[in-house]
């Protein structure tokens, strides 16, 4: 039976539910110090010097600055960020130096006895500053991209359009919060420099390595800990990690570990990229679109970081999940001295579908619709093209998203019946004390919905230049009368469950038991390249290589069985005992018709797109203005479930992530500085802030998807959950918000100003 | 200070400051890295252990404290013949994605279900609301720890 499509249990459950998983603060090594970073407490200034107290003592303690580091950038997409401030102080919390000793008592101790003297500087902290450019902080203009995406006329099908509307949305921070923070253990040996840390993307720690420390593939060891969660968070925030532990470990001989406490990791590490846009749209009185014009203003934080990359995204995605003639998209992303923003999973698509979701509804208030009827009417369906002029050839099962949502839901009842068309509902006493005033508390319910998409795999012409690489062994296990096999790839297990898939996929094609295949531990030293895990690219991309390297083992094995007989199993011996480990190694060959300029942001964006429907229920309390989710419906368009409980997994947790993003978290950030860098003070959703889900897997197959047609949804399940509850929020009280966050206090506030 | 206390049910006797934290001790003196810090605040429940069958956090609990008492940790969640059916459950089930949570929670279900052995949907949000998960949703948590009491009731009738 075929393993593919069935949710067998997961193949790193059993060390998990039973302690025995190592992640990075479970590793040791004999004599290894504990690292820490000296960070800036201002936003903007020049570092004089750092101060070392005399009347401490310093045997023992290792101190790294700036003149340790061989070469002072971290090489990401561009070379602007240094591994630790050497003159100018572009941020809060940037570190300045590094220190290691043998206990946290000594480690706390020299941390203190360190004090960086600094000329403070008038920091860049909004994005209307650095438009303005207050001071210079990034090249001549503070700009650290700008893409334009253009299809047919937008300004003048808007001026011709009968009804003509414009709205601007904002999103502000969000942080990863994955539960384990970061941590890295590094150490120098004959070979070279060896890490293993909480990472998603071995190869890219390796590339920063082996520019500061000028060194070659063969010498810098990267090896993945089993990961606490990433959500993008562990993208390219550890390889600055990764750099410290390297520098301590090198001056002190010895080998150091770094693992970050929670206040630390969420003032130091990236964040949701804060997001304005503006739209304006023109379409009928019916509710026929024509045309839409989008400004997207993106706040990239200090250094460039993925910045451009997460930008691009977002404005990808900008016009949503409908058709329309013509399109104008200007994305621009600025420096501010605040933090480093970076990859968090959607990468810029939930801030720009929040905004053309608000403005689809602002459209069905114009016009008095139904909010889904008006955009089932203008749905994107096969044979339609793009803003980039794409033309979308399969796998668009939007329409179905849309359709089982609404049944799941009772959506049209629950429209009819709830929100301003039911009286408000005193809740009985028994349930609620009665409110100060002697009046009792009072409920509103109401049901909001989403739509949208979201691109697989890298954008654009990158997976061409990448060339993801996968390798599968097979090879003879002492004492076992069968082939095994292994399986390489530096797509990292998350949490999402990479290592299972693989299996599914491999153990299919190969037809053994799933037992007999095995998932090395990403490791630069073993593994080939297959990428980054990111980017919604892990199953639909890297999975079709694994597939594509399994069908090739399999070949030469049936080959040599029809060639000389025997069972399969026979046939493979065989082939060992010629050459054991017998290795298949397969490049990822992008679909030949996918064409796309980097030049002009036309042709074809992403290999397919992932669809989903979301449909939220809520009850606001109308003194308090709390709101509960009584309901959620998540109907999405995967492709082909591999795995489908795991799939399930990954849409409810994107979802809440999402919820959490418009009901409970809020980064409070003063002078550049965050003031709720805690767990007790910045919010995320519990057992019992979240929904219960309906989770609908719907199944449209991509054909060149893994496993019979699988897509990328790893980030999809982050893109509708937001606008879905303000949707629902407005259903329920009239309380309009075209910002996020929707905490009590803003729909207090909201209600208060009439809007 | 000796402080000896039964733990995962072996008695054990370790010298460690009375206001170390359990966390510290079980992790560093005793090697039981099991049990996980995500916050060191009490907020994220990683460090969920039992203590005498009652859910703590232990970075805030003092070694000194538990004295005389009894430590359950996930290292003592398995039985003779292996994964517990609770554990199962959450392989099972997909109550465990990234794993770094789920030790605190498995932790919070024993103690659950200990004092109601099929709880409700409610109560089980419930028994595991002081612990933090940020891959699942919660949906196939509390998916397991119901797996995990309906399995129990249909092995153990009455």
């Amino acid at each position: 039976m075929a393993l593919v499509g069935r949710s067998v249990p997961r193949a790193d459950g059993p060390a998990k539910v039973s302690g025995t998983a190592h992640y990075v603060d479970d590793l040791t090594r004999p004599g290894v110090l504990l690292g820490a970073t000296l960070r800036s407490p201002v936003a903007r200034g020049r570092l004089r010097g750092i101060r070392r107290d005399p009347a401490f003592d310093w045997a023992g303690v290792t101190v790294v600055t700036a003149e340790d580091v061989p070469v002072n950038v971290v090489a990401l997409i561009e070379e602007d960020q240094p591994v630790l401030a050497a003159d100018e102080i572009r941020h809060a919390y940037e570190p300045l130096a590094l220190v290691a000793a043998e206990d946290p008592v000594r480690l706390a101790g020299a941390l203190r006895a360190l004090t960086p003297e600094i000329e403070p500087l008038p920091p860049v902290l909004t994005v209307a500053d650095a438009l303005a450019r207050k001071a210079q902080i990034h090249g001549s203009d503070n700009i650290f991209a700008t893409y334009r995406i253009s299809k047919g006329d937008a300004a003048r099908a808007i001026a011709r359009s009968p009804v003509r509307l414009n709205g601007t949305y904002r999103t502000p921070h969000q942080e990863q919060l994955y539960i384990e923070p970061q941590g890295m253990l590094a150490f120098w040996d004959a070979c070279g420099a060896h890490l293993q840390g909480s990472l998603q993307c071995p190869f890219y720690v390796q590339k920063g390595v082996k520019r500061t420390f000028s060194l070659d593939d063969a010498h810098v060891d990267v090896t993945q800990a089993v990961t606490g969660g990433g959500f993008g968070g562990k993208e390219e925030y550890p390889t600055l990690l990764a750099l410290h532990a390297l520098l301590l470990a090198k001056k002190s001989g010895q080998p150091v570990k770094m693992i970050y406490d929670r206040q630390e990791d969420i003032e130091a590490t990236t964040k949701r990229h804060p997001c304005e846009v503006t739209i304006e749209s023109g379409c009928d009185r019916e509710g026929n679109l024509s045309a839409v014009s989008i400004n997207v203003l993106m706040d990239g934080g200090a250094y460039v970081t993925l910045t451009p990359v997460v930008l691009s995204r977002g404005a990808l995605h900008a016009a949503g999940a409908y058709r329309w003639d013509h399109v104008a998209i200007e994305a621009v992303a600025v420096a501010t001295n605040t933090p480093p923003n970076g990859a968090f999973r959607g990468f810029g698509a939930p801030q720009t579908i929040w905004a053309i979701e608000r403005h689809m509804d602002r459209i069905a208030r114009e016009l008095s619709l139904d909010p889904l009827l008006l955009r089932e009417k203008n749905l994107l369906r096969v044979g339609d093209t793009t803003p980039t002029g794409q033309l979308l050839k399969e796998s668009v099962g939007i329409q179905r998203c849309v359709e089982e949502a609404k049944k799941a839901s009772g959506w049209d009842t629950k429209r009819a019946t709830l929100g301003r068309a039911a009286p408000v509902r005193p809740v009985a006493a028994m349930q609620r004390q009665t409110a100060p005033g002697g009046s009792a508390s009072r409920k509103a319910r109401g049901i909001g919905a989403s739509v949208f998409l979201h691109g697989a795999g890298f954008t654009g012409s990158g997976e061409r230049k990448l060339k993801g690489r996968v390798a599968i062994d097979m090879f003879r296990a002492p004492s076992e009368k069968k082939p095994r096999f292994r399986i390489r790839t530096a797509s990292t297990d998350i949490g999402q469950g990479t290592e299972t898939v693989f299996l599914q996929i491999a153990a299919d094609v190969l037809r053994v038991p799933m037992d007999r295949v095995e998932f090395a531990t990403p490791s630069t030293a073993v593994v080939p390249d297959s990428g980054p895990t990111v980017a919604s690219r892990t199953v639909m991309i890297v999975g079709s290589i694994v597939e594509s390297a399994a069908r090739e083992l399999f070949a030469r094995i049936e080959y040599e069985r029809q060639k000389r007989g025997g069972s399969f199993d026979d046939a493979a011996l065989r082939l060992l005992a010629d050459q054991d480990p017998v290795v298949s190694e397969k490049t990822y060959e992008p679909p030949a018709e996918l064409a796309w300029d980097d030049a002009t942001y036309r042709g074809d964006a992403y290999p397919v797109f992932a669809w989903g429907c979301d449909i939220a229920e809520v009850e606001v309390d109308l003194d308090t203005f709390e709101t509960a989710v009584l309901g959620f419906w998540a109907a999405h368009d995967v492709g082909k479930a591999i795995h489908p409980l795991m799939c399930k997994g990954q849409i409810e947790g994107g979802t809440l992530q999402a919820i959490g993003w418009a009901l409970n978290e809020r980064l409070v950030v003063k002078d550049g500085k965050i003031l709720n860098a805690r767990m007790s003070t910045y919010i995320v959703p519990t057992s019992l802030d979240a929904p219960r889900f309906t989770t609908i897997l719907v199944e449209d197959p991509y054909s060149k998807g893994p496993g019979g047609g699988a897509k990328g949804i790893g980030e999809l399940p982050m893109d509708g959950g937001a606008p879905a509850i303000a949707a629902a929020i407005e259903h329920a009280t009239g309380i309009i918000r075209d910002d996020l966050p929707l905490l009590p206090e803003d729909l207090f506030a909201a209600r208060q100003t009439g809007t | 200070m000796k402080i000896t206390f039964v733990l995962n049910g072996r008695s054990r006797t370790i010298d460690a400051p009375p206001l170390a934290r359990l966390l510290d001790v079980l992790r560093g003196t005793l090697g039981l890295t099991g049990t996980k810090e995500g916050c060191g605040e009490g907020e994220c429940g990683s460090c969920t252990v039992l203590l005498d069958g009652v859910p703590v956090n232990a970075c805030l609990v003092a070694a000194g404290q538990c004295d005389g008492r009894t430590v359950l940790t996930v290292e003592g969640l398995e039985n003779k013949d292996g994964l517990s059916d609770l554990q199962d459950a959450f392989v099972t089930e997909g109550g465990a994605q990234c794993g770094i949570c789920t030790p605190g929670f498995l932790m919070a279900a024993r103690a659950l279900l200990a004092g109601n052995p099929q709880p409700g949907e409610g109560e089980i949000r419930e028994g595991i609301a002081g612990n933090v998960c940020r891959c699942t949703g919660y949906q196939r948590i509390v998916e397991s720890i119901r797996h995990a009491g309906k399995e129990r009731a249909s092995r153990e009738p009455g």
